[in-house]
């Protein structure tokens, strides 16, 4: 398929630095997803289930101790990853779903349906995300309630623009290629035109969007959690809740109810970035720098012995 | 006039007279892009002007000729060629083919056409998808119009590259337009062109971008598809010594028009119209012995966005005269060469004798020529007359009428030119002033 080949080049093109960015980066965001993914056998404890001793130190049976909530912090962050990671995916993917399509037919069709998607994504760039994610993550909350579901939903609407863009402006320069002429002189109508010819042309730039989104909604997740408007405590477990938890933990001197959970959310941010920043590295020509890589001959026999040779 | 040897010596098999039948008909057709002009022009929705791509063009191509579109660029040729397949909106006049007008269909029955009227690129590298293999890539004209899938597709899009010499088709089909050479990927994309067996292919200089040495066989290839598919040909170039390898008919392009068509030996050996004969001897010729002086055209090709009256050559011939259309540019034009072959001392004291030559910016047959400051009419006079001993052969005296001198400065008055149609003058027509027109039907005068 052209569309996965366009997708997972650059991943093989990396050299260099960029391709140490991006294994570090991978192997970090792959411990979380295994954490993820085997929470119920890594994590001692459910994500809600009491133990028997409060705000216990680490080690004693609890590895990074208990807080006040009598919840074990390792299972809260082997938990919590798996909350992260399912809002990132479906941010992420209802994000692309939505905006790659509307910026590839408004940057395809043009005219005033053009005008107004942009007067409309640029209305919503306008305003800092976080206050954006606040004032949709209510409004999902009164609509579908608090769940993993409503918190993706807020971010996606933060992230739609950044793909609409994106795919527009790309879409609106390869618009102009001889092959797109080409595909109409060849009876393709518009719609074909959009997916097999343009489709797979304008996305070679949405993985590193898609990643460095992925890293900045862990982070908007996280804050949201952290100001009460996140998933409800008892839907899952979510760091930036723990976070506001430990608050009031530091003054008492409880350090490990509040460094466990933020060291996860710095952990996986980074690893995600990692990866964005390695691949941007490598599709982006302005930073990407063709390594010329030096090539020895191999040393040329005497004549005399390739007669022999032979 | 002497010309140049085939190419090719006589590799051309005998071009065959093409049957008379006209598969399509073009009445002047026109296509006028409209000028964006500033911002505040669009702000307020002023006029902003248009550019005359294709300005009134008539022409019939007859079913299996090759007919060739030659002009230098900005001439109009591969507008004209788009609007044949309707890739590119006609604003006027009408295309007639198969009984319908194409200007007037919807795209979808515009697309139902598709099938009969194909296009080849000039750039092979563009052309092609480049995340498409090729077998996707040809066998999608099929898919998109429902004719052929799964293992039918293959064996047709198989067919399609042997026949354009992409053979085995196995080592072609999935390898990536980037993996190809640029002869190679015009072959595909002529496989594409005739896989859906069209009627008209419309060849956009499909050779210009190949190494010389692809050339010869492309077009060698797309003649022996001519000959295998029943092929008529439009093809666009402004290589005359290809068209001459190539067409059956040549019609020359200026600024949006056809200034001369007929048959290509006929255009070869006695060219007619004063820009056909500029350009032939434009052609390289590789043997010194045998160089022709070469008077090109001088000046460049004027604005399309306002042409000139009267002929649009008339302004880079050398043999225009009165009835060509001589107007006030024309005359802002000479003033300017004059100074340019003067030393800066006469050019500062004879600027003085003219107030602004940008008054002579608008097209019209009457300038008034404003004295300067210090300068009277007389010296005006004197002036433009000076200009006229330096060079009395220049061709824009024989259009002026008369000088007379007012108030302000000289009112010179030109000859009320006309704009040549197209006349039959000997095996071809031309619109040029220089043969006289034959009057026909009635009510087709000339126009002054």
């Amino acid at each position: 398929m052209g569309v996965f080949r366009v997708l997972f080049k650059p991943f093989g093109q990396t050299t260099g630095l960029a391709r140490w960015l991006l294994i570090s980066g991978l192997l970090l965001t792959a411990m979380f997803v295994t954490f993820a993914l085997f929470a119920p056998w890594i994590a001692p404890y459910g994500f809600a289930e009491e133990v028997p001793k409060k705000v216990a130190p680490p080690g004693d049976g609890f590895l990074m101790g208990t807080n006040d909530l009598w919840y074990d912090v390792w299972s809260r962050v082997v938990w919590g990853s798996r909350t992260a990671i399912e809002v990132v995916i479906l941010a992420v993917i209802l994000g692309l779903l939505v905006g790659v399509p509307m910026g590839l037919v408004s940057g395809y069709v043009g005219g005033w349906l053009d005008r107004i998607l942009v007067l409309i994504m640029d209305a919503l760039f306008a305003f800092p995300p976080l206050l954006l994610a606040i004032v949709f993550a209510f409004l999902f909350r009164d609509l579908i309630g608090g769940g993993v579901m409503a918190v993706a939903l807020a971010l996606a609407v933060i992230y739609v623009p950044q793909y609409f863009r994106v795919v527009r402006n790309t879409t609106l320069s390869a618009r102009e290629a001889t092959y797109v002429e080409a595909a109409r002189a060849i009876g393709a109508p518009g719609h074909t035109i959009m997916g097999r010819y343009l489709f797979s042309n304008v996305i070679q730039s949405v993985p590193v969007i898609g990643t460095l989104n992925a890293a900045d909604a862990i982070g908007t997740l996280a804050a949201l959690g952290f100001i009460g408007l996140g998933i409800q405590p008892t839907d899952a477990a979510e760091w930036g809740f723990d976070l506001q938890r430990a608050l009031d933990d530091t003054e008492a001197g409880l350090w490990w109810t509040g460094v466990f959970p933020g060291l996860a959310i710095v952990l996986l941010v980074t690893g995600l970035t990692l990866v964005g920043e390695g691949l941007n590295e490598t599709i982006n020509p302005t930073l990407r720098k063709r390594r010329l890589r030096r090539f020895a001959l191999p040393p040329r026999r005497p004549a005399v012995e390739e007669e022999a040779a032979r | 006039m002497p010309t140049k040897p085939e190419i090719q010596g006589t590799a051309h098999a005998p071009k065959h007279r093409a049957p008379d039948e006209v598969l399509v008909s073009m009445q002047d057709v026109e296509v006028y892009f409209q000028l964006r002009g500033g911002s505040m022009a669009r702000l307020l929705g002023m006029d902003t002007g248009s550019v005359r791509a294709v300005d009134g063009i008539s022409l019939d191509l007859r079913k299996g000729e090759v007919l060739g579109l030659v002009g230098e660029s900005g001439s109009g040729k591969t507008t004209l060629g788009r609007a044949l397949l309707g890739l590119v909106a006609a604003t006027g006049g009408e295309i007639r083919y198969a009984g319908q007008d194409i200007t007037k269909l919807s795209t979808r029955h515009l697309r139902r056409l598709r099938g009969d009227l194909q296009m080849v690129f000039q750039d092979p590298s563009a052309a092609l998808n480049p995340s498409m293999t090729i077998e996707t890539a040809v066998g999608h004209p099929l898919k998109i119009h429902g004719l052929a899938s799964g293992e039918e597709l293959h064996r047709r899009v198989a067919d399609a590259l042997e026949r354009v010499g992409l053979s085995p088709p196995e080592r072609f089909m999935f390898k990536y337009p980037g993996d190809l050479s640029g002869g190679q990927k015009q072959r595909a994309v002529l496989a594409r062109a005739v896989i859906l067996d069209p009627v008209l292919l419309v060849a956009d200089e499909p050779v210009s971008m190949l190494d010389m040495s692809v050339r010869a066989k492309i077009l060698q290839l797309m003649l022996d598809l001519k000959r295998d598919l029943d092929l008529t040909y439009v093809y666009i170039t402004h290589d005359l010594a290809s068209a001459k390898f190539f067409c059956d008919r040549v019609a020359i392009m200026y600024l949006g028009r056809v200034v001369e068509v007929g048959r290509t030996e006929e255009i070869f050996a006695d060219p007619k119209h004063p820009y056909t004969r500029s350009l032939l001897k434009a052609i390289p010729e590789p043997d010194p012995e045998k160089a022709l002086p070469r008077d090109l055209p001088r000046g460049e090709i004027p604005d399309a966005a306002s042409p000139p009256l009267g002929c649009a050559f008339h302004p880079r011939c050398p043999e225009a005269f009165d009835m060509c259309g001589w107007e006030r540019r024309d005359l802002r034009a000479l003033i300017e060469a004059h100074w340019t072959r003067h030393e800066a001392l006469d050019f500062e004291t004879e600027r003085g004798t003219i107030a602004n030559l940008d008054d002579l910016d608008e097209p019209s047959h009457e300038a008034v020529v404003a004295a300067g400051r210090s300068s009277s009419p007389v010296d005006v006079e004197d002036l433009l007359h000076r200009i006229r001993e330096e060079d009395a052969d220049e061709p824009l005296w024989r259009g002026v009428e008369d000088m007379t001198l007012t108030d302000g400065g000289v009112r010179v008055r030109f000859h009320d030119g006309a704009d040549p149609r197209l006349r039959p003058a000997g095996g071809v027509e031309v619109a040029c002033h220089l043969y006289p027109e034959v009057e026909p039907a009635a009510g087709e005068g000339p126009a002054s």
